[in-house]
């Protein structure tokens, strides 16, 4: 029977034939992630059912939603896992970057089956394998077994030709397709990118879509693996599973990206997308770069083209985090680091940052953020009156120039 | 037990949001259920009492301290028209009872409702009417018969499913 590429994965890490959607699987897990927020109440679940970890190559954890610990309540969490680290002699366990960029960067293969506690754990889906957000509880079963059960999803096919116009990046075509599919139209479904626009996008762009299937709703989001994806992943090689011609999909879109202007998302939800033009002139307070969804090089590449020589407006704090200390470094050796410092920059470690609210530059009341990142939900970054407006990384630096949002096509 | 309605897409960030949940400590975490969306939620809710939504409730992060954050502060179901993934099965992992209904949204803020845990009946004594429910898949119902993940791995596990 024709099969999609997430089928395929979870049939193969379930050891059966074929694994067709609405099928109930036990797969075997390639890596289990838990951050320092979802970590400890993970280690409390793991805890009351084994006392050793299924691996402890397997299992990764990551310090990235609020380190270096900000507060004593932070700093008393991470020391619960860090014992917990020291005591399982865990390998995987890093500080300096978004664990999906980590994940990405050190991890992932092709066909493997990769769980995090944390919802944007869809992004690595990008290099061809199946990788799922869970919560802590799961993670702590995984953490002792090795194996998690998933009931096989049905999966929605995005087609995406041509390619965009000047100024306008993934993070616009995801944002448009959020704005279509709104917040619950994928829910539990696979979130398959294809067509000529996702093959001729880097690896980096290619992580920005899978990064907000979460926002539809979706299970996953995955592309098949190709030439760009092996040469990313130096090394490791994998297993590269591709859907066939005639496997069902819950539906199609068909989405030429050139018809595709630069987009904003407004609070308080993600699927509320509007052109840039609709906010154009709305003064901000602060402008965000980084996160799982948009700290990468190109990113930063983006940023300090528009910025270089230039200083960000006198009303407005911009931060830029890096996604990993890799990119941080390529960034530093570019010059972009420097370049964006003397136009006003706080260049921070490599971590979330502020998009969780919880370090790294808060919101105060009735404030406005325009940022690279993926949720706009009320109260996130700070005061639940902030405004926070989600927007691609050309968006964000050109906005923090002018301290006003505008169109990035006239700053290019 | 009265029923506190919600409506689409609610949140983790507003159930609980971000700043609040650097804690494991459950008995805070039902404090603060709600805080800044509904503050008379935490200040008035009653145990036993119910939430029921609208579409995609629970959607944005993975974090287990929502579903734990409504348990603890004395919820005893939660009936929605539908639930986004990462919350369900977290709500199913640590015990927190759920029920897709597309009739949820006829039970109204304030409603005075039973309902009967073994057969998923749900009355709405306000209105005089019975809400149908969707039972949950076999094999998500084996999880909650064990009362939980935890449980059910510490058991059978996967051995006999």
């Amino acid at each position: 029977m024709a099969s999609t590429l997430t089928e395929k994965i979870l049939a193969n890490a379930s050891h059966q034939k074929e694994a067709v959607a609405g099928d109930f699987v036990v797969a075997d897990v390639s890596y289990a992630m838990a951050h320092d927020s979802t970590a400890p109440l993970a280690i409390e679940s793991f805890s009351k059912i084994t006392d050793k970890v299924f691996d402890k190559d397997r299992v990764i954890i990551v310090f990235d939603h609020f380190f270096p610990a900000p507060t004593v309540a932070g700093a008393t969490l991470h020391q619960k896992s860090r014992k917990f680290v020291m005591e399982q002699n865990i390998s995987g366990f890093f500080t300096n970057g978004v664990c999906h960029q980590l994940l990405v960067e050190n991890f992932v293969s092709p066909g493997d089956v990769v769980v995090g506690a944390d919802s944007h754990t869809c992004t690595e889906g990008a290099l061809g394998a199946f990788t799922t957000g869970l919560g802590s509880t799961d993670i702590g079963g995984v953490m002792a077994t090795g194996k998690c059960w998933f009931r096989v999803p049905e999966s929605l096919k995005f087609n995406l030709t041509g390619s965009t116009k000047k100024g306008v990046y993934a993070k616009d075509v995801i944002l448009s397709i959020v704005g279509d599919v709104r917040a619950d139209g994928a829910l539990y479904r696979a979130c398959e990118f294809t067509g000529d626009y996702v093959k001729d996008s880097t690896v980096a762009s290619r992580l920005t879509l899978c990064n907000m299937a979460i926002e539809m709703g979706g299970k996953n989001g995955i592309i098949e693996a190709d030439q760009k994806t092996l040469d990313f992943l130096g090394g490791r090689t994998g297993k590269i599973f591709k859907s066939d011609k005639d496997a069902a999909y819950n539906d199609e879109y068909e989405i030429e990206v050139e018809d595709i202007e630069p987009q904003v998302a407004l609070p308080p939800v993600v699927d509320n997308v509007k052109p840039v033009s609709a906010v154009e002139g709305k003064q901000i307070d602060q402008a965000f770069l980084g996160t799982c969804t948009n700290g990468r090089l190109e990113d930063i590449e983006v940023a300090t083209k528009i910025l270089k020589g230039k200083k960000v407006a006198r009303n407005v704090r911009l931060i830029v985090t890096p996604a990993s200390q890799e990119i941080y470094f390529a960034a530093l050796a570019k010059g972009y680091l420097q370049d964006l410092v003397e136009a006003g920059a706080a260049v921070c470690n490599p971590t979330c940052g502020p998009c969780v609210g919880r370090h790294g530059g808060v919101l105060a009341a009735g404030e406005v953020c325009i940022s690279s990142q993926n949720r706009n939900f009320t109260g996130r970054m700070g005061d639940p009156s902030a405004e926070i407006i989600l927007a691609s990384p050309a968006t964000v630096a050109a906005s923090a120039l002018a301290g006003k949002i505008v169109d990035p096509r006239d700053y290019l | 037990m009265k029923a506190w309605k919600f409506g689409d897409d609610i949140n983790t960030d507003v159930i609980t949001p971000g700043r609040y949940t650097v804690t494991t400590d459950k008995k805070r975490l039902g404090e603060i259920a709600f805080i800044e969306y509904r503050p008379e939620f935490g200040k008035n809710v009653k145990e036993g009492d119910i939430i029921v939504a609208g579409n995609n409730f629970g959607c944005g992060s993975s974090r287990e301290h929502s579903p734990v954050a409504i348990k603890a502060a004395g919820i005893s179901a939660v009936i929605a028209k539908s639930f986004a993934r990462i919350f369900f099965r977290n709500s199913i992992n640590i015990g927190l009872p759920l029920f897709v209904s597309e009739d949820a949204d006829k039970i109204d803020d304030g409603d005075i409702v039973e309902i009967d845990f073994k057969t998923g009946e749900i009355r709405d004594k306000s209105k005089g009417i019975t809400i149908k429910v969707k039972p949950l898949p076999d094999f998500m119902q084996k999880i909650v018969d064990k009362g939980g993940l935890v449980e059910f791995l510490r058991s059978d596990g996967y051995d006999n499913v």
